[in-house]
């Protein structure tokens, strides 16, 4: 299917990170439209009716989050850019951090401008560090060119923005958690309400927004609404999309198309299908591994926040996952369940310890010293796990155990049944 | 009193103390500064951010042990963190790291003795594409098979 490139448009050619490169092909002209020709109310109003939902995972609309900050100016207001970006199997923030910042820059000063913001934040997972050299350097060459600063293009509007290196904390990329490391602390969860539109940074109101989310704001800038509303599958999953496919894949990599793109044709044709031919898909977890598994038989569906949700997963962070008929599922589960254990940030108790006893049951079973009733356990974990928790990092282990599970359940069965793992077994291993 | 850190380092600290809203903000910025300076963060050097920013030590001490990143005794000169995840599990994270165990004479999260290289397995990197991936301090591989390993080696050396 012929698609356009958006947000990939500029990358692939050589030196596009650089503002000239930008500039050149007609970059900044979306900001120089919203400056001219909207007031903020109007581009809230315009994010708004293109339909454009975050792309950092829970795919809430734009425009209405930016709605929700309070009417009053007594307190400053800020914007965070979330560039954390650190959910497996997720790497497309990087790419357009690395090859098109000016794309994401142009649409993080036109959201602060719509919600009259005058300091802005980008938060950078701390691993990213060209990333954050060549994202400093941009924001430095957009000073020079006077698209920051305090009179932006003779607007009367200013903004700065300041670089905030996060420093190896995957919780960081909540939302209240990153506002907990942007003022210097550890990375805790706040309990929600109060949401950050109304007590944020610092305690004033505050939009959190993702950094791809904010390059489709470029787009809406350049071209308007109603052209952006009919990409995708409107009304409800419009717009662009940047997709990653990694693990047993031909060509991993990020590809970009319109919302609602079916998996097995980005699967198949953009990347090249399986790595191995000899090895047929077994499962893919379509939107990052905090999202619930889809068994082959269950992979026909396409890419969009409700098409995804009728399928019993989510879009999620839209990293997709490949796994072949080699793979060992239990195995997968349990190196997840390492990653969450590691990375539970220890306030509730149901997820730091949980996590652990789910590490301790899916090592027991992948040794070959598991029970039948662990495999019932892990779900039973699970279920006291979800909704019991001060952050959704609950609910980011408790889906991936209660879908592998589900799906799976043979496999965790014969585990406990040879004492062994089959796959390795087969394979002499 | 003394300072643990360079003037330089000092100095810049206060700049750092002036671009926030408020002054808690600097203390990441603030601990990356001196992690640069002397490649780890001391007790000492932790006791006199502590004091810059008009935090208590334990409060810091807190924050940085809250973050892999931040290095409580030193690391190898070059530090190589291997992606351990599941994206580069599939593509053979496991068997480079027992390559490099091997071919380093160390175990996972282990400085060797003479200085040179430490190694640790790290949680996903964000480069899922490029599996299986590492970091050698700043820089980026991958993929990375073991014979990939053993020429990145052999050109630190
Ligand atoms: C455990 C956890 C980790 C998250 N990590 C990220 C992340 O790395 N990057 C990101 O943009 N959003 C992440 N989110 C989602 C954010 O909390 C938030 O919803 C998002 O930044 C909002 O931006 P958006 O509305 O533009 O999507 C995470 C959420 C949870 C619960
Ligand atoms: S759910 Fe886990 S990560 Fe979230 S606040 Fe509780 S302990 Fe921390
Ligand atoms: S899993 Fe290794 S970089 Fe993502």
């Amino acid at each position: 299917m012929a698609f356009e490139p958006l947000l990939t448009r500029n990358v692939g050619r050589p030196g596009s990170e650089a503002i000239d490169a930008y500039l050149a092909s007609g970059g900044y002209q979306g900001l120089k439209r919203v400056l001219r020709e909207f007031t903020p109310e109007k581009f809230v109003e315009e994010v708004k009716s293109s339909g454009l939902r975050g792309r950092g995972g829970a795919g809430f609309s734009t425009g209405m989050k930016w709605g929700f900050l309070p009417k009053g100016r007594e307190k400053p207001r800020y914007l965070c850019v979330n560039a954390d970006e650190s959910e497996p199997g997720t790497f497309k923030d990087r790419l357009l951090i690395e090859k098109d910042p000016h794309l994401v820059l142009e649409g993080i000063i036109a959201s602060a401008y719509a919600i009259e913001c005058n300091l802005a934040f980008f938060y950078i997972r701390g691993e990213f560090h060209q990333g954050h050299r060549i994202f400093q350097k941009a924001v430095a060459e957009a000073h020079a060119r006077g698209y920051l600063g305090r009179n932006i293009l003779g607007s009367g509007f200013g903004l700065d923005i300041i670089m905030y290196r996060g420093a190896g904390a995957y919780i960081c990329g909540e939302e209240t958690a990153l506002l907990e490391s942007l003022e210097g602390k550890r990375g805790y969860p706040r309990i929600k309400p109060p949401f950050p539109a109304l007590v944020g940074l610092y305690g004033c109101p505050t939009i959190i927004n993702n950094v791809e989310t904010l390059a489709n704001v470029t787009l809406i800038a350049e071209r308007g609404a109603a052209w952006y509303a009919a990409i995708g599958r409107p009304p409800k999953n419009t717009g662009p999309k940047l997709f990653c496919l990694s693990g047993h894949v031909k060509r991993p990599g990020v590809y970009e198309a319109p919302l609602g793109v079916p998996f097995l044709e980005l699967l198949n044709e953009q990347a090249g299908g399986m790595a191995h031919p000899s090895r047929p898909l077994k499962a893919a977890v379509p939107g990052g591994s905090s999202m619930k598994i889809l068994p082959a038989s269950k992979c026909d569906v396409l890419l969009d926040f409700d098409s995804l949700a009728a399928a019993g997963t989510s879009l999620g962070s839209a990293g997709g996952i490949v796994m072949d008929t080699g793979t060992c599922i239990v195995g997968a589960l349990l190196n997840l369940a390492r990653f969450y254990a590691h990375e539970s940030c220890g306030q509730c108790t149901p997820c730091r310890e949980g996590t652990g006893w789910l590490v301790q049951i899916l090592v027991r079973l992948e040794r070959g010293d598991g029970r039948m009733e662990d495999v019932g356990l892990l779900a039973d974990i699970a279920g006291r796990i979800e909704g019991n928790t001060v952050c959704p990092f609950g609910e980011a282990i408790a889906w991936p155990v209660d879908s592998y599970v589900k799906e799976f359940r043979e496999e965790f069965e014969e585990h406990a049944r040879r004492k062994a793992c089959p796959l390795r077994a087969a394979a002499g291993r | 009193m003394t300072i643990p850190v360079h003037p330089e380092t000092d100095r810049r600290i206060d700049d750092l103390l002036a671009r926030f809203p408020q002054k808690g903000s600097a203390l990441l910025p603030a601990l990356y500064l001196i992690q640069e300076e002397r490649g780890w963060v001391s007790e000492e050097s932790m006791e006199y951010v502590a004091g810059k920013i008009g935090l208590s030590p334990a409060f810091v001490s807190g924050v940085v042990s809250f973050y892999t990143m931040f290095h409580r005794r030193p690391v190898g000169r070059h530090h190589i963190q291997i992606c351990r995840t599941l994206p580069c599990a599939l593509r053979g994270a496991d068997s480079l790291m027992a390559h490099a165990r091997s071919r380093l004479g160390i175990r996972d999260g282990e400085t060797r003795a003479d200085g040179r290289y430490s190694l640790v397995s790290v949680e996903c990197l964000g480069a899922c594409d490029r599996a299986p991936f590492l970091q050698i301090n700043d820089r980026e591989h991958g993929p990375v098979d073991p014979a990939g390993l053993d020429d990145i080696l052999r050109r630190l050396e």
